[in-house]
């Protein structure tokens, strides 16, 4: 995040290599604001990515993602 | 505002695992391996224990926990992680120990283990991965699997009949009055997660706290083995696994225990130990030989070579010296190549690891030896190569190359078999360790057969005098 734009909505960043496209953030998303992707990245897998709006900053993908690193949730 | 991302308790790169990815695990995707560790980790960072946390792996897909978490760790033999937590509980009763087990391991071949440090009400923390199956070793059935599932051994599904029922290991221990806590939770859907995640830091506070022994069940997710995506996976634990074991409490004592599982045993004493293993005593007797340099070497060569002696010599010339050594051979992929190698630390402080990563001394009798451990060599070390063998051997920057062909002098010498005791000469020489005269007594000491004292002398002579005379 730029440090001169402060963010006012909640949102995540989803590291696109090191995500295993196991697509458990999908599933447990409440706003259906995660996708997966068509491009591969450098493991193979078609990474998670964040739709860009609406993250309510809950954490559940987060809790849901078996990766330690893949997601972060930031709520401002 | 708050940021919730991977938690401190795990290290910021995984070096110690193998590969080129040193930022995800080495689980498969959606495994719910995974998820346990962030929550356990999670829970150690908010408790402000890691720096005292034991983490005891078992063996199974999570054989490899010491990758990840930045705590103290011990992987035990297969089944045996709750004897080993005892061990270490009871030795140092400020460390909180967690036993991680999968099914296979804690229900099975570990259920004397499992059944006895609850049944003894250790202050320890049980975490059972239970995902109805043997990850690791390719999806054979476990005590846990379901009736009807299909694994590599049960091709048609377990029969009742045949290979008896689940095993309900929560409702087991939850008979025995010595535990504590006793729970069983899911990482199905967010809600079972979140309350898995209760569940893991109620565990763990008990120990903190010493009110006895907690087990937490926690059905998990095997997609590779049970053949199905990560999301099928979830669904089907949530369907299904839930059916067969209930979750929720099955025992809960916590408020009734607090501080009264301080364990009336003799606090262990390192005096005592030594004393008993006579460890002090060959320290004392030992004359005191300073170091120039502490040694990090890796050995490595061909089976047969003698390569493994090698670093055995070294290290008992350095116990003789009254320094600290460490020897270990590997037995990593590369034995199944018919090479071999070992790893020996010598210093004259305590040695933490017996693993040498990064040698500031590699001595290699074939070319894929040089080929395999070069680049790990730190700037300013030495590598030694045995030049009647290795035939390629170019300059690797910041680090000085011996050549010597050691197998070559050992054969003038009388015989190659002695290319091990040419090196030994070749490594004190270019590393200025120890005096001659002081390798020479110990190797006369060392020998067994008094007939081949001289020739190893020869040898080891020759060895000094050619890296003497190239430097
Ligand atoms: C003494 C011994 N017996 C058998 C094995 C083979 N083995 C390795 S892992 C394993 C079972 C693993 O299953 P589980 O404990 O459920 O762990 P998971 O991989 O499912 O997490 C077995 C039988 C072994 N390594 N050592
Ligand atoms: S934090 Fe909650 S709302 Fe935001 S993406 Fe994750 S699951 Fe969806
Ligand atoms: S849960 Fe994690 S690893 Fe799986 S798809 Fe989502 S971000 Fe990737
Ligand atoms: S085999 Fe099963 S338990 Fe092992 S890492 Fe893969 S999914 Fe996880
Ligand atoms: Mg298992």
């Amino acid at each position: 995040m730029n440090d001169s734009v402060q963010a006012t909505a909640p949102f995540i960043e989803i590291d696109a290599e090191l995500c295993k496209g196991c697509k458990l953030c999908i599933g447990v998303c409440p706003k259906g604001v995660i996708d997966i992707s068509e491009k591969l990245n450098g493991s193979s897998y078609h990474p998670a990515y964040y739709l860009g709006r609406d993250c309510t900053g809950c954490a559940l993908c987060f809790y849901a993602c078996p990766e330690p690193a893949a997601i972060k949730v930031v709520k401002p | 505002m708050k940021i919730t991302e991977k938690p401190v308790a795990f290290y910021p790169e995984f070096v110690r695992k193998s590969g080129p990815h040193k930022e995800t695990t080495h689980y498969c995707p959606g495994c719910g391996h995974g998820n346990i560790h962030k929550m356990i980790a999670e829970a150690m960072v908010d408790l402000g224990i890691n720096e005292r946390t034991v983490f005891i792996s078992p063996v199974g897909c999570s054989v490899f926990g010491y990758y990840y978490f930045d705590c103290g760790h011990m992987q035990a033999a297969h089944g045996r992680a709750p004897a080993v937590a005892t061990g270490i509980k009871r030795a140092n009763p400020e460390a909180i120990v967690i036993s991680y087990q999968g099914d296979g391991d804690l229900a099975a071949i570990g259920t004397a283990e499992t059944l006895h440090a609850a049944n003894r009400g250790e202050n320890i923390t049980v975490f059972f991965v239970n995902n109805a199956i043997y990850g690791m070793t390719g999806g054979q059935m476990a005590p846990t699997t379901m009736i009807g599932q299909k694994t590599a051994t049960t091709p048609r599904g377990r029969i009742e009949s045949v290979h008896g029922n689940p095993i309900r290991v929560a409702e087991i221990i939850a008979t025995l009055p010595a535990a504590t806590y006793v729970e069983r939770v899911a990482i199905g859907d967010s809600k079972h997660i979140m309350k898995a995640r209760k569940a893991i830091r109620k565990a763990l506070t008990n120990q903190v706290e010493n009110r006895g022994y907690s087990f937490v069940e926690i059905l998990s997710t095997c997609p590779t083995g049970w053949k199905m995506d990560g999301p099928d996976a979830r669904d089907w634990l949530v369907e299904e696994m839930t059916k067969v074991f209930p979750l929720g409490v099955f025992k809960d004592e916590s408020d009734h225990r607090e501080g009264a599982w301080h364990r009336q045993v003799e606090p262990f004493d390192p005096a005592k130990r030594d004393a008993y293993l006579g460890a002090g005593e060959a320290e004392a007797k030992a004359e005191k030989l300073p170091l120039p340099a502490e040694l990090h070497c890796k050995f490595a060569g061909f089976g047969g070579q003698g390569i493994l002696t090698l670093g055995l010599f070294l290290a008992q010339v350095g116990m003789r010296a009254g320094l600290h050594a460490s020897w270990i051979p590997s037995y990593g992929p590369e034995m199944r190549g018919g090479t071999a190698n070992c790893s020996v630390n010598l210093s004259e402080r305590r040695i933490g690891s017996p693993l040498v990563d990064k040698p500031n001394l590699l001595v290699v009798m074939n070319q894929p030896s040089l080929e395999a451990f070069a680049g790990d060599v730190v700037q300013g070390g030495t590598i030694i190569v045995d030049t009647s063998i290795v035939e390629k051997c170019p300059e690797y920057p910041g680090r000085r190359v011996v050549r010597i062909p050691a197998t070559g002098i050992a054969d003038e010498v009388g015989t190659p078999k002695v290319a091990n005791v040419v090196l030994l000469g070749a490594i004190c020489a270019a590393t200025g360790a120890f005096p001659q005269a002081f390798v020479e007594q110990s190797l006369r000491e060392t020998v067994k057969k008094k007939d081949l004292v001289d020739l190893n002398l020869a040898a080891l002579r020759r060895g000094y005098e050619h890296v003497g005379d190239a430097g």
